[in-house]
């Protein structure tokens, strides 16, 4: 860290630059200027990706891959374009590798669905980790269930770190699937996939990565990493809601049946000689799909890059470091989730108040934070509280705010003590 | 700050610390379970009814200050009354609860219960403040399956 970052100007991003694009932020809540930091259930959105749809709504509206008009072919065309510009996100190989999807957890279930079924059998088995969002649990689970195979699961230590030794032990010749998340939601600890990756592929499993808290505040490279899977949900990385990407290895995607089925994914329908599917990626986006959005997820993507995923990584650090700190000067916060790597999310419970009251009195101060299980209700029982409250950031956050949270938190004392 | 000690008043944060008829009930002839999974509010009420006169109440479980407290003061507030007395409790605490900011508060009908009113002003925590009535109402009707506010 240098100077100017200790003075709390950044001369890694110019933040209050940044603010102007997300007119939101300027927006009052009780009176109070609005501090958000429930970015892990839902980013803001800069004025580029309204900009985005409203220019798709206004000039380009039709529908796409099946008009011989001018107009469709354009949506197709940009459509297309923004299904590229998620492909160099990710450093996929080819745009093909990249489905649209609604969002992470259709991702996963797709993958459960079409490649799960095929994959899994009897006895086999399929491995996630204690602190998964219940969107990479349940599909495993159901599938397992379905198919008589086991769900394992990797243990954690208390700082919310994977214990790696115990993923290792899990790991056998009857491990068919083995799915994690790259950042957890609730607590910040962010996974060394690329080890696991490596293991599991010693093993002949197949590793998903659940990317929902990956993308928005790191750089990821799907080829160095080799996941054969990666998902992650556009409105979490700054792009409108009911958007998404399932990143699939060609020959895996290639190799699996549809999921969905209807227009837009076949090649041919005959009564007499049945269907005929097309190729990845249209095979599973079936049906006329969120066309404005794909254009928008691009948007955040030009977004994102704009800052510089680097700068992001290393501003939202910082300021994850602040706020830390900070939080652990006041009597009666205990944190959750303390892992030497972790993204910007800040879990924690107090002696004196439940996570709901304290995020009401901090409501009360224009600060909007997650208390609640956060999707992943294993987690929390294994830190044996059945909520946490959750301060998670973004790159439009400031000092000051994470001073205005410590304040906050200091209020709740006031009010409980 | 002042919406939020209208809704964490002293009486409440007392009933937080100090919840009044907590724990289990010798000789219950009903008992409810009522959870809300989403924050993770869970309570059980326990009743001791006789014809038709609630003799004994008592709850127990964990959850936040708001549903603590409502709990505590329910308890207290229906403890002797007859089942249509305490459903009309219910319907009085409902009807409180849920209706607009604007709306009077007729404390002589709601007694302390009135200090609820406060969350009229937090929407999301209508649920915490309503729970213990709602299992409350349904140990009344002899309804078995536990009953959930969100």
């Amino acid at each position: 860290m240098d100077e100017a970052q200790r003075e709390g100007s950044s001369e890694v991003l110019d933040v209050e630059r940044i603010r102007r694009d997300f007119p939101v932020l300027q927006e009052r809540i009780r009176g109070k200027e609005l501090i958000y930091l429930d970015n892990a259930a839902t980013t803001q959105k800069p004025l580029t990706v309204a900009y985005a749809l409203q220019h798709y709504y206004t000039s380009e509206n039709a529908n796409i891959h099946r008009g011989v008009h001018l107009l469709s072919q354009q949506a197709t065309f940009s459509y297309e374009r923004a299904r590229g510009r998620v492909g160099q996100f990710l450093n996929a190989a080819e745009p093909s590798e990249i489905v649209f999807v609604r969002g992470a957890t259709e991702a996963v279930n797709l993958v459960a669905h079409s490649y799960g079924r095929g994959h899994v059998g009897p006895g086999d088995e399929v491995i996630v980790t204690q602190m998964e969002h219940h969107s990479n649990i349940v599909p495993w689970q159901v599938l397992c269930e379905e198919k008589g195979a086991v769900l394992k699961v990797v243990p954690i230590s208390d700082d919310g770190a994977l214990i790696l030794e115990a993923y290792e032990e899990l790991l056998s010749e009857r491990t068919r699937i083995v799915a994690v998340t790259h950042a957890s939601n609730a607590l910040g600890t962010i996974n060394p996939i690329k080890t696991m990756i490596d293991m599991a592929h010693a093993c002949g499993a197949v590793v998903l990565v659940d990317g929902a808290q990956g993308v928005p505040h790191m750089h990821v490279d799907v080829q160095a990493l080799d996941c054969d899977f990666y998902v992650f949900s556009g409105h979490k990385l700054f792009a409108p809601t009911g958007t998404g990407a399932l990143y699939g290895k060609k020959h895996l995607l290639e190799a699996m049946p549809p999921w969905e089925t209807g227009g837009g994914m076949i090649q041919r329908v005959s009564f007499e000689k049945g269907t005929t599917y097309a190729d990845v990626p249209t095979r599973f986006e079936a049906g006329t799909p969120h066309i404005a959005g794909g254009i928008g997820l691009a948007a955040a993507i030009d977004y994102v890059n704009s800052i510089g995923r680097t700068a992001i990584a290393e501003y939202e650090e910082e300021l994850l470091r602040y706020a830390t700190d900070l939080l652990s000067d006041i009597e009666g916060v205990r944190l959750i989730g303390t892992a030497a790597e972790k993204v910007g999310v800040i879990s924690f419970v107090m002696d004196e108040a439940h996570p709901h009251d304290i995020g009401t009195i901090l409501d009360a101060e224009g600060i909007a934070v997650r208390a609640g299980h956060h999707c992943a209700q294993p987690l929390m029982q294994f830190y044996g509280v059945p909520a946490t409250v959750r301060a998670s950031l973004a790159f439009y956050n400031t000092r000051a705010e994470m001073d205005a949270l410590a304040e906050g938190i200091r209020k709740v004392r006031e009010v409980f003590n | 700050m002042s919406e939020l000690r209208e809704l964490y008043q002293e009486i409440i944060l007392d009933h937080n610390k100090n919840p009044r008829n907590f724990g289990q009930l010798e000789g219950a002839n009903r008992t409810q379970e009522g959870y809300n999974p989403l924050c993770g509010d869970h309570l059980h009420v326990h009743l001791r009814i006789e014809q038709d006169r609630i003799e004994e109440v008592r709850f127990e479980g964990s959850g936040c200050a708001i549903s603590k407290a409502s709990a505590s003061l329910m308890t207290a507030a229906i403890k002797g009354k007859n089942v249509a007395e305490a459903e009309r409790l219910f319907d009085d605490f409902h009807a409180m609860v849920m209706a607009d900011v604007a709306e009077p508060i007729d404390e002589a009908k709601l007694g302390k219960m009135a200090i609820f009113a406060g969350v009229r002003e937090f929407p999301m925590r209508v649920k915490c403040a309503t729970l213990a009535w709602h299992a409350m109402k349904a140990a009344l009707s002899g309804d078995q399956a536990p009953i959930s506010t969100e």
